[in-house]
Parts: C-alpha cells; sequence; structure tokens
C-alpha cells in the first residue's frame, strides 16, 4: 500500500508554501515523527514530521520548489519493505513536478503594471520597509510587541528589524496588551516614537482603555501641552477559520474616537506610504492591517521618502454609474466586482478610503455629485459601522444628489461562526457588492 | 491584612538635618495643605465641578520624595494629584485656576483636577483611570532608559489601584527591562469606602513584588525624613541601573475619597486619633522646633502661604472660562 504524503496547511491562512528542503532520500526508512522536510509559508519555515511509518518510495516536489498549495501530494510513503523501487516508481500518479512549472505567486503578477521607480512588493514587505527606513533617519522610533523581535513576527512583518536594529529598537514584550501599550503610551509621553504591535486587533480590547482613555485624550485633557505619538498596528479583520474571537473589523470602534487617527491600507503603496506618515505623525495612530492581504503583491515605489498623507482617499478606478467606497481588504474585492459590473455596462468608481479617521468627506462628495449612486463596502458588522457613517454624511451632505438609497454591504450582524460554509456567508463576498451594486441602479 | 513592621524612625538622629532643606519641605507641605483647604472651599461654594480628591493628611509623601529628585526625573500620578503638581513646583495659581476650569489653568480648563500636565515639571498627569499611570510610568522609565539618560521616573498609586492587573503588567515587564522606575504605593488605608483589609489578599501591598523579584521597603508615609530617607535609598537603586524598585509608603487620607464622600466607613475617632499623634506637618513644625526655629519664623511661613493661596484663589476665581473654540482645538496636532 502506498500513502501520499501531502503538503500540509501550516497556518489558518496558508494556502500555499516553499518546500524549502528534503531532509529525507528515497529509500529511506522512516518512523512516525521522524522530520522529513522543511516548509517555508509566507509566516515562518515549519519542520514536517512523518505521521506514519514506512519507507520513503519517491519524492514528488523538487526541493526549493515554490507555491506548492496546500494538498498537494509530495511524496510517496510505502508501507512495505519489499516491495522494489521501481514498483514504487510505478505507483505514483503525478509526474516528478518541475520548480518552474509551478506558479510563484497566488495572483497574475502579469496583470500588475509596475510603475516607474516602483518594485512588485509585497503589503507585509511594505510594511517592514515602512519601519525600517524610519527607525533608519529616526532614533526615536522603536517597535514593541509580541514575538516582533526573536520570532521575526508573528506574520513576518518585523522580519530582519532585530537584526538590523538590534534589540535596543526592536522589543519582544510579553504576552500583557494592557501592560505594553501603556508602557508604549508612557515612552510617547517622553518623547518616543514607538510602533506598537498587537499580533492581532482582537488582542487590542484587553489594551482598550489605555489606547483611549490614555493615548486619544491626553493631547486634549492637557490643553494641547502633551501629544503622543505613537502608532499601534497589526492585522485587523477576518483572517481564515479562526471563528469569532480571532476575526473582527475594529474599524468603526476606533473611528468613533476623537484624538485617534485611523489608518487602513489596502496596497503595498498604501501600507508603505501610510505607515511612514503615520509614524512620523504626532498623534496617536491605530493601523488596522489585514492578515489576508500581507502576502499579496503590489506595484510600489521605492523611494525612503514615500508617503501618502492621512487623510486623503484615493480613486482606485474612475466611473460615472456607480461609487463604491471600501478599505482595506474590501477594495481588491470592489475592483473584481466592478469588472463584473463592467460586463453589464456600469462603469463603476471604486474609492479606497485608505484613512478612516480623518475621514476624506471631500472625495466622497466629489464622486457621489457625479455618480449619483452609492455602495459602501466593509468586513465589519452593520449596525453603527463605518458604512452607516458615511450613509449619514451623504445624507447631511449630498442628499440632493442621491438617485437611489445608499446601500451597504457589511459582515453579518452575527459573531464570525467557524465553519467554512458559515464563515463565507457571514463574510462580504464579491458577488454582495455586485447585488447590491445593481439594486442601487435598479438593475435587478 | 496584618499591621506592618513599619521602622519607626525617631525624629532624635534626624536632628543632623540640614535646617534649609526641612524648612523648605515644612513650606512644602503647608502649601498642600494649605491648597487643599482652600480647594475644598471653593467647591463648597461651587467654583470647582466634577470630581476632587484631596490630598491631606499624605503631605510628607510626596514632598519626601520629591526632595531626592533630580532634574528630569519624572512624576506620574492617579487623580488625588494637586499635591504632586505642587511638589513639582507648578504654580499654584495655574493648577488653581484649572480646578475651576478656567482658561488660565495648566489644560486652559479643559482637563480639570484630575487631569493635569506639565513636561517642564516633568509632571505627566493626573490620570483619571485607577493605575492606568502605572504603566505610563514605566513607559516614561523605559524613555529615560533608552535615551540613555541618568533620570528615574517616579510612578505613584494608591493602595486601591494595587489590586489592578496593569500594575502586574508593568512589574513584570519593568523588572524584565531593568526599567528605572520607583513604584510608590501610597497606602492611605482605604480604596474609596473599602478598607485595604477588605480588598486586598496577603500581608503587605510591597510583597507582590518579590515575585517579579523587586525589592521593596516599607515606609512610615507620615514621617517626611523615613519617606526622604527611603526615597534616596529607592531612587539611588534605580538610578545604578539595577531596575525597579517599590516603596508602599503607610499614609492616610483626613478627607473623603472624594468631596462628595461622607466617609461613613469609618469613625471621626480613628481621624482624630491620627491627626493628634501623627500629622506629618505637626511632626516637622516640633522637629524645627526642637531644632531653634522661633514660633514667629513659622508664623511668617504660614502667613506667606495663606497669602499664596489667597492669591491663588483669586486668580482662579477672576480667570475668563475658555472661549468657545477651544471646544475644538487641541484634539490632534495636525
Amino acid at each position: 500500500m502506498t500513502i501520499e504524503i501531502l503538503m500540509p496547511a501550516l497556518s489558518p491562512t496558508m494556502e500555499e508554501g516553499t518546500l524549502s528542503k528534503w531532509l529525507v532520500n528515497e529509500g529511506d526508512s522512516i518512523s512516525s515523527g521522524d522530520l522529513i522536510a522543511e516548509i517555508e509559508t509566507d509566516k515562518a519555515t515549519m519542520e514536517v514530521e512523518a505521521v506514519e511509518d514506512g519507507k520513503i518510495g519517491q519524492l514528488l516536489v523538487a526541493e526549493g520548489t515554490e507555491g506548492v498549495k496546500v494538498n498537494t501530494p509530495i511524496a510517496l510513503l510505502v508501507d512495505t519493505n519489499e516491495l522494489p523501487h521501481a514498483t514504487i516508481k510505478k505507483i505514483a500518479e503525478k509526474p516528478y513536478l518541475e520548480k518552474e512549472k509551478i506558479p510563484t505567486k497566488l495572483i497574475n503578477e502579469n496583470s500588475i503594471t509596475i510603475e516607474s521607480n516602483s518594485s512588485l512588493i509585497t503589503v507585509r514587505e511594505a510594511l517592514r520597509n515602512a519601519m525600517a527606513e524610519e527607525m533608519r533617519v529616526d532614533k526615536s522610533v522603536f517597535v514593541m510587541g509580541e514575538e516582533v523581535a526573536e520570532y521575526q513576527g508573528a506574520y513576518k512583518v518585523t522580519q530582519g528589524l532585530l537584526d538590523e536594529f538590534g534589540d535596543k529598537r526592536v522589543y519582544d514584550t510579553p504576552i500583557t496588551e494592557h501592560g505594553f501599550a501603556g508602557i508604549g503610551i508612557g515612552a510617547a509621553f517622553g518623547n518616543l516614537k514607538p510602533v506598537v504591535e498587537f499580533m492581532t486587533f482582537n488582542f487590542a480590547m484587553q489594551a482598550m482603555d489605555q489606547i483611549i482613555n490614555s493615548a486619544a485624550k491626553t493631547l486634549y485633557m492637557s490643553g494641547g501641552q502633551m501629544g503622543c505619538p505613537i502608532v499601534f498596528r497589526g492585522p485587523n479583520g477576518a483572517a481564515s477559520r479562526v471563528a469569532a474571537q480571532h476575526s473582527q473589523c475594529y474599524a468603526s470602534w476606533y473611528a468613533h474616537c476623537p484624538g485617534l487617527k485611523v489608518v487602513s491600507p489596502w496596497s503595498s503603496k498604501d501600507a508603505k506610504g501610510l505607515l511612514k506618515s503615520a509614524i512620523r505623525d504626532p498623534d496617536p495612530v491605530i493601523f488596522l492591517e489585514n492578515e489576508v492581504m500581507y502576502g499579496q503583491s503590489f506595484s510600489c515605489p521605492d523611494d525612503d521618502n514615500f508617503t501618502l498623507p492621512i487623510g486623503k482617499a484615493n480613486i482606485e478606478k474612475e466611473g460615472n454609474d456607480l461609487t463604491i467606497i471600501a478599505f482595506s481588504i474590501m477594495v481588491g474585492k470592489s475592483l473584481e466586482a466592478a469588472e463584473i459590473l463592467k460586463d453589464k455596462n456600469i462603469n463603476v468608481e471604486v474609492v479606497n478610503l485608505r484613512t478612516l479617521r480623518p475621514l476624506d468627506t471631500d472625495t466622497i462628495i466629489k464622486s457621489i455629485k457625479k455618480t449619483n449612486r452609492v455602495v459602501t463596502c466593509e468586513e465589519g458588522f452593520p449596525f453603527a459601522g463605518i458604512g452607516a457613517e458615511i450613509s449619514a454624511l451623504i445624507t447631511e451632505k449630498a442628499f440632493d444628489w442621491l438617485d437611489a438609497p445608499v446601500k451597504r454591504v457589511t459582515g453579518k450582524d452575527v459573531p464570525m461562526p467557524y465553519a467554512a460554509n458559515l464563515e463565507k456567508l457571514a463574510l462580504p463576498q464579491v458577488e454582495d457588492i455586485v447585488s447590491a451594486s445593481l439594486q442601487v441602479c435598479y438593475e435587478d | 491584612m496584618k499591621k506592618n513592621t513599619v521602622k519607626k524612625i525617631t525624629t532624635e538622629p534626624m536632628m543632623n538635618y540640614d535646617l534649609n532643606l526641612l524648612q523648605g519641605m515644612y513650606k512644602k507641605m503647608l502649601l498642600i495643605r494649605r491648597f487643599e483647604e482652600k480647594a475644598g472651599q471653593l467647591y463648597g461654594m461651587g467654583q470647582i465641578g466634577g470630581f476632587c480628591h484631596l490630598y491631606i493628611g499624605q503631605e510628607a509623601v510626596v514632598v519626601g520624595i520629591q526632595s531626592a529628585q533630580i532634574e528630569g526625573d519624572s512624576i506620574v500620578t492617579s487623580y488625588r494629584d494637586h499635591g504632586h503638581m505642587l511638589a513639582c513646583d507648578m504654580d499654584p495659581k495655574g493648577v488653581m485656576a484649572e480646578l475651576t476650569g478656567r482658561k488660565d489653568g495648566y489644560s486652559k480648563g479643559k482637563g480639570g483636577s484630575m487631569h493635569m500636565f506639565s513636561r517642564e515639571k516633568g509632571f505627566f498627569g493626573g490620570h483619571g483611570i485607577v493605575a492606568a499611570q502605572v504603566p505610563i510610568g514605566a513607559g516614561l522609565a523605559f524613555a529615560h532608559k533608552y535615551n540613555e539618560s541618568n533620570n528615574v521616573s517616579i510612578t505613584y498609586f494608591g493602595d486601591g489601584a494595587a489590586n489592578q492587573g496593569q500594575v502586574y503588567e508593568s512589574y513584570n515587564i519593568a523588572s524584565l527591562w531593568k526599567l528605572p522606575v520607583v513604584f510608590v504605593i501610597e497606602n492611605n488605608k482605604y480604596g474609596m469606602g473599602t478598607s485595604v483589609n477588605r480588598s486586598s489578599a496577603g500581608d503587605n501591598l510591597s510583597d507582590r513584588g518579590k515575585a517579579y523579584g523587586i525589592m521593596s521597603e516599607i515606609v512610615d508615609g507620615m514621617d517626611i525624613l523615613a519617606v526622604r530617607d527611603a526615597a534616596i535609598r529607592a531612587i539611588n537603586y534605580c538610578r545604578s541601573g539595577k531596575g525597579p524598585f517599590i516603596l508602599e509608603m503607610k499614609t492616610y487620607r483626613y478627607r473623603g475619597h472624594s468631596m462628595s464622600d461622607p466617609a461613613k466607613y469609618r469613625t471621626r475617632d480613628e481621624v482624630d486619633k491620627i491627626r493628634k499623634t501623627s500629622d506629618p506637618i505637626e511632626n516637622v513644625k516640633s522637629i524645627l522646633n526642637k531644632m531653634g526655629v522661633e514660633e514667629k519664623t513659622l508664623k511668617d511661613i504660614d502667613a506667606d502661604i495663606k497669602s499664596v493661596i489667597a492669591e491663588a484663589a483669586k486668580f482662579a476665581q477672576e480667570s475668563p472660562e475658555p472661549s468657545e473654540d477651544e471646544l475644538f482645538s487641541d484634539i490632534t496636532v495636525n
């Protein structure tokens, strides 16, 4: 009997990985628990253990192959000692995969235009570059958080920072969000510029009092004397299959509070330009990233001085018939919806908010005066969400320009379920945006 | 909580203290006492609103510790903060005008009693959430260390705050990273209306540092000389790079938790007894007497302070309310 050893999923969001090293050879006898390979994901390099006893019949994927999809057979394990090698080869249904035959990235890079003086980099790399560049020019910038130093970041966003800047600039903290958020705030009061990473914003609820009561309000309470130049950053929103306590969009929570700036990038360019601005900003900035976006590649300016202004939205695609307003991961989904709607002769304008507080009301209103129809998109809950706020703003400032009621596409009003089918239903999908758009255009 | 093991330091060996230093500390304590009495009066007159937490009875703690600090050290405390600000040499006029919510207050009238700051004087608040100042104080210590300065952070909190989780999160990090922070527990025996015995497990609050490898000392917080000596030891320890230190100051507040607290949870006798036997200001006064300071000099000091306070109160009542455009200023820097 031959058993296929499959490419394992090593994290909730892993869809593919690199088979960086085989630790066994064809013909080796192995026991359950033996290390057989090293696999690199976008988060970490991990060793894979054999789960059965037997003999390695054939290695199906070459060492160094990138983009090996989860569940792809990577080796064959034979449980009899007697089968000759030739027989084993015959059992193999799939041909030996050559390294270059596998696409290296999930997205089709050919479709991305690389702008001049720019490179194709992932959102993760853009965030890391932003921090490293700012740390090089400003000694008061330091990074702290859980696993940011020696572990190289739970999501590898801080990879290499410890090596370059040393342990006086990059700090691993205990798992005590309330305490280390407060220490970061105190350091900011002491004129340093901390970048505090939350492993996810779900954990930042433990630090909510410090963020709101100490970071956001002190400038006002001190009559303008004592600002708090700090960045709280980390992944926000749903990852994949991690259920209710680890999948929530906090955009409207933070955007509710005066004294904070709330930024949420979509692309690598957004990530780099906005994080650099956030670090340079004299106010506390909540920087909401998205785990699913970390591995996606975009064209990003190389310039060390490239920044994007906080408080300015960006029109990702111009159109005349309908405005879709989105931020973070929903920008990509909105662009996909726009492609589908193009086939139905609806020319969509996609607004990437980039910043939620202060909100770029001018860009929103200008776009609505042009298109007269609006759909808002977010992963968060509908009640008192970002879409609700935008809808109210539009009613106050551009009611007479509307040809249809504003439609909100949001996460469902339920804690995030674990089951794959329910999770998909709970999260806003491209089809939901298309359907809302058609309704707003009275085309449904 | 068991009876503590405070070493009662008699005043006799302290006769060698520098007279100017002692007189200076006496003046500061008296300034705080008179300031708080006036604040209580103004509150009663409706000139001060909201919460107002008086420091009367605890003056020796902050003044004794302040006497051991150097330029650049930082201070952070809770909402019972008037005494700390005056100890930092912040202007009584600006503090009182903040209490009355006027434009010349330290926060332009936008912070009030619990929220005042002066970077210039090293005073970082004035924090209204119980124990929130503790990680902030550790963060200020982090900044001192990061900047390779010789300064320390003095982080005050009460016995009530000592049960908050963020205190222990701060102890842990401060000890791990050897942050130069003196945690000062002002144990005035009551967290609002609940006595420390009814809210805090274990023998002494300072013992809790042991779990984090933090050295501590229990001090008679009514005896300013004992406070000063302990502060010198603690601050020297921190300044030399050995990490945090905990001082538990056994002290007592004469007034209620805030102005609206009738203090029914303790007897009048209890308060009177402490006032009569261990008042921190009377303690110093008797030392000054023994050192030969004349009654007239002490009376003159009192008169001077009364006039400073009267002036501050007048200023605080005459200063205009903040202009209406202040409503929308200082929310963010840009």
